[in-house]
């Protein structure tokens, strides 16, 4: 069925699923397209959860927890090594839904150093 | 462990972008402006605490001198808001980088010293000898009070990322040790997770008063200068 309204200017959720691919190469991914976007998606959060009357601290805070998440995913990696895991046997360990071997006698030494 | 100890200090990449550029850019993004005079709620509470930074800070200061409130303003309050931000868990923290607090501080202290020395250059060589000093003792002085001039904005930034990073790294060390002897010994554990809440406490109040010292020397030597 032929749209009246063009492509462009449709929004996402008025596009249909199988124009998606063709709306999405449509869009402006030039700088000021995407600091337009940016500026668009800062404007919609800041008008629906900061700039109410009676704006509580949940407005501010999901945007700190968001940002602890965004964290934790760029640290992944450091934080991967500290887990504690139950069994610190290297084979028994990977068995056990893909926890690192993690010995946790080593983490037990470190205590006792700390501790002395 | 050891190395495990200072890898949270290190800065964030991700497949090799520069993520610290972002960091750096979300403190700013917390602090909003307004067109209108009677805001909501977040902005009017920042326009408070401005409003009380600038009459702690800026009264002491000569017209000229009040020229700079924007600068220490804005300096305050990136200090403080990154601090405060590098308290949540396995965020990143740009002032316990010393790269960081040198870009803050040089340009602050110099811009200070050189207006001194535009503007009022007999007083401003009159700072390196303090007055009544005997006279055996000048040129020993004049060498001390150069060397120590010198030194300031070293300390500024060595000082901000001691502190700051002393903390995190205390706060990391001590909530390793209550994980580890939670299974050793509960009792021992309590009293360690007691340690901690305080020390979490000091840091909330260090980040802040880090921030208030930093602004406060830049004002005093702006005001020996001007």
């Amino acid at each position: 069925m032929a749209s009246l309204v063009p492509m462009k200017e449709k929004k996402l959720m008025e596009v249909k699923h199988g124009e998606l691919p063709s709306w999405m190469l449509m869009r402006n991914f030039t700088p000021s397209g995407i600091v337009g976007a940016f500026q668009r998606g800062y404007d919609r959060y800041y008008n629906k959860y900061i700039n109410v009357r009676k704006g509580s601290i949940s407005g501010i805070n999901m945007v700190l927890a968001a940002y602890v998440v965004f964290s934790s995913c760029i640290s992944y990696k450091e934080f991967k090594h500290e887990w504690q895991c139950k069994y610190h046997n290297e084979g028994t360990a990977h068995l056990i839904i893909g926890t690192s071997p993690t010995p946790i006698h080593e983490e037990l030494n470190s205590g006792w150093i700390f501790m002395s | 462990m050891n190395e495990n100890l200072f890898a949270s200090f290190v800065t964030p990449t991700m497949m090799g972008l520069p993520i610290v550029i972002l960091i750096i850019m979300l403190p700013p993004m917390l602090l909003t402006s307004s067109k209108r005079l009677i805001s909501n709620r977040f902005h009017s509470f920042q326009q408070w605490l401005i409003k009380l930074i600038i009459k702690q800070m800026m009264l002491i200061h000569s017209p000229k001198g009040r020229t700079w409130s924007l600068m220490l303003v804005s300096l305050i309050m990136f200090i403080g808001s990154t601090n405060l931000l590098g308290l949540l868990p396995h965020t990143f923290t740009p002032t316990t980088q010393l790269s960081t607090n040198l870009c803050m501080a040089i340009p602050l202290w110099a811009g200070a010293v050189i207006l001194g020395f535009r503007h009022k250059l007999k007083a401003s060589l009159a700072h390196f000898l303090p007055q009544g000093t005997p006279i055996s003792l000048i040129p020993m002085l004049i060498i001390i009070e150069t060397i120590s001039l010198f030194i300031q904005p070293m300390a500024l930034a060595v000082r901000l990322t001691a502190n700051i990073t002393a903390g995190h790294l205390l706060i990391h060390l001590i909530g390793g040790a209550t994980l580890v002897l939670t299974s050793i010994s509960p009792p021992t554990a309590t009293i360690t997770f007691i340690i901690l809440a305080l020390l979490t406490i000091l840091e909330f109040a260090v980040a802040l008063i880090q921030a208030y010292v930093f602004t406060l020397l830049v004002s005093l030597y702006l005001h020996d200068n001007t």
